[in-house]
């Protein structure tokens, strides 16, 4: 198992607490993009996946499949430094999860279109089923793919007191991924098409939009979406490592996107944030307190927060309130 | 040319809405279709644009060609992209997306759709001009309106289908819409009207039809169906010139023995 990071600064300073935000930052990002994908698979389809995890868990093994087992780009280039090498299949593992995402779509849900989005949930719930158990059945029993340590990723950098875990790449990465994702969707054809298409499909189609292709591009999209966090969660100190373990980590999106609304954009990376701060921050300032909450207790934090909301703020920080008339 | 005919669609397997509709529009012209509610207007509206999968709806006889080729079977993107839009009724503007959004959702069908094709719906709608940038939502319903038209037209269509442009506008809109749909026709552009206000309908079509459950009841040219004792009766609100009427005179089964026999 992963471990965590070590840390110089024990003392509550200042430095402790930039430290812990950095922390919460970097596991926040994950959930984000995480979340982010979720949202946008809600938002164009009305769909919630429960198969979000397993696609993750599927693109954390894909990447590290490439680099471990079979060696795929290293075996090319016998210079390539393992950090690229990890790189290339990363990219490959979100391009086979792009079309995970877009099989998935048209086999199993574009037939439910017109159905009651609860059995499109039930089904999504088998497909978790399914693609966890054949994740589980490549790793083998108790299986777990080590991918070393990329961009020595558990290691840290010092800037004075505070200490930056350099798993803070995800951080980064999400930042680049929410600007892609805002720029496709507010700047491209498809994505106003796409935007379209979840306010009015019927007059979206109308204008030629062909509702099918839109669905299974924001499929392919939550999909990418999902790899992407699957494999930060799978090198991240505070995840599983390439175990069955990611498609658990992953569903800690849902507490983020009903925390930050189910159908925005900016709640998803909100909400992924708030939960992944939350978890570390009072980790680390309740840990005298573990004897009685039980050591675990952190991966509680991003479901209590979700209940809490779900009584206040039902519709989360940013979504669309509904009314109904009871 | 748009040519349906003996069309058929029943709706749910059950509901049976069209039975045996034919209707024309040539090139360049201007053709009304008129009804009351429930005649199965907008139900031939989405058998021309392919939407009716949408709503359970299934053609089960009768043919639509268009330019001479069948399009009852084909996608609505397909029917988009072959020259034929539509301006949905209620308007059905994107509310959540900027004017300039909606119109490039328009111009989906379109890969790179020049400044131009913007420029000339701005320039036909100077109210939309100044406030490109604004949420569609907070328009006003003519505006909205004129949203509507203007997107349909990004998709540069030889044809254009408006189902009740009227509808909730005030008069003074209605006349300047009506000239809109002028101005377009003008273009080039063939237009299929759906109205229930029949005077402003009839006013500006060469042709118009009359339909009730279904079917096509009468036809006819547009002055020949204004001058109609029916029609006026009926769909314009008038009976002999200048007369009082008690409703008592008004012979309700007049209608169907004319017709329908």
């Amino acid at each position: 198992m992963p471990q965590m990071v070590p840390l110089l600064a024990q003392a509550n300073s200042a430095e402790t607490f930039l430290t812990k935000l950095i922390d919460g930052l970097a596991l926040g990002s994950i959930y984000a993009i995480l979340a982010l994908g979720l949202v946008i698979i809600f938002k164009s389809t009305q769909v919630l996946s429960f198969a979000h995890g397993a696609v993750a868990a599927l693109g954390a093994y894909l990447a590290a499949y490439f680099v471990t087992v079979i060696n795929w780009p290293g075996r090319y280039f016998e210079s390539l430094p393992v950090t690229l090498s990890f790189i290339i299949s990363g990219f490959v593992a979100v391009a086979f999860a792009a079309l995970v995402g877009m099989l998935i779509e048209r086999i199993f849900i574009r037939p439910m279109i017109g159905q009651p989005l609860f059995s499109i949930a039930m089904i999504t719930i088998g497909i978790d089923i399914v693609v966890r158990t054949f994740v589980g059945d490549l790793l083998g029993q108790g299986g777990n793919l080590s991918v070393g340590s990329p961009w020595g990723i558990l290691s840290i950098s010092k800037f004075g007191e505070i200490v930056v875990p350099h798993v803070f790449i995800a951080a980064i990465v999400t930042v680049v991924v929410v600007v892609g994702v805002l720029i496709l969707f507010f700047r491209t054809r498809m994505g106003v098409a796409m935007r379209a298409t979840a306010f009015d499909q019927e007059a979206a189609m109308a204008q030629g939009i062909s509702a099918g292709r839109i669905f299974a591009l924001a499929w392919a999209l939550g999909a990418v979406l999902a790899a992407i966090g699957g494999i930060f969660a799978s090198i991240s100190p505070r995840g599983f490592g390439v175990t069955g373990g990611t498609a658990f980590f992953a569903l800690r999106a849902f507490p983020a996107i009903i925390i930050g609304g189910l159908d925005s954009i900016a709640g998803a990376v909100v909400g992924g944030f708030t939960i992944g701060i939350a978890e570390i921050m009072l980790g680390h300032y309740l840990a005298g307190a573990s004897g009685t909450l039980g050591l675990g207790f952190t991966g509680l934090i991003p479901y209590l927060l979700m209940m809490g909301f779900l009584l206040i703020r039902p519709y989360g920080l940013f979504g669309t309130e509904e009314i109904r008339r009871v | 040319m748009l040519e349906v005919s003996n069309l058929e669609v029943v709706y749910n397997d059950v509901v049976l809405v069209l039975r045996g509709l034919s209707i024309e529009v040539p090139d360049g012209k201007i053709v009304a279709l008129l009804g009351a509610n429930g005649a199965g207007k907008t139900t031939s509206i989405r058998a021309i644009t392919g939407l009716l999968d949408v709503h359970e709806g299934d053609i089960t006889k009768g043919e639509i060609k268009w330019q001479g080729e069948r399009i009852d079977k084909k996608d609505p993107s397909d029917i988009v992209k072959s020259g034929i839009t539509q301006v949905m009724e209620g308007r059905r503007v994107f509310a959540e997306m900027t004017v300039d959004e909606n119109l490039r959702t328009g111009a989906f069908t379109k890969r790179g759709t020049s400044k131009e094709a913007y420029d000339k719906v701005y320039d036909m709608f100077p109210a939309l001009a100044s406030r490109r940038k604004d949420t569609a939502g907070y328009l006003s319903g003519g505006e909205q309106q004129m949203l509507a038209i203007g997107r349909a037209l990004m998709a540069d269509p030889k044809l254009l289908i408006l189902d009740e442009p009227s509808l909730g506008l005030a008069p003074k809109l209605v006349q300047q819409i009506k000239q809109i749909i002028v101005d377009v026709n003008n273009t080039g552009v063939a237009v299929l009207l759906i109205e229930q206000n029949a005077n402003m309908a009839l006013s500006i079509a060469s042709f118009g039809y009359i339909m009730e459950t279904g079917k096509v009841v009468m036809d006819g040219n547009s002055d020949k169906l204004l001058n109609d004792e029916d029609v006026q009766e009926f769909y314009l609100g008038l009976h002999g010139t200048g007369e009082r009427k008690s409703f008592r005179d008004v012979k309700h089964y007049k209608r169907r023995k004319r017709w329908l026999s």
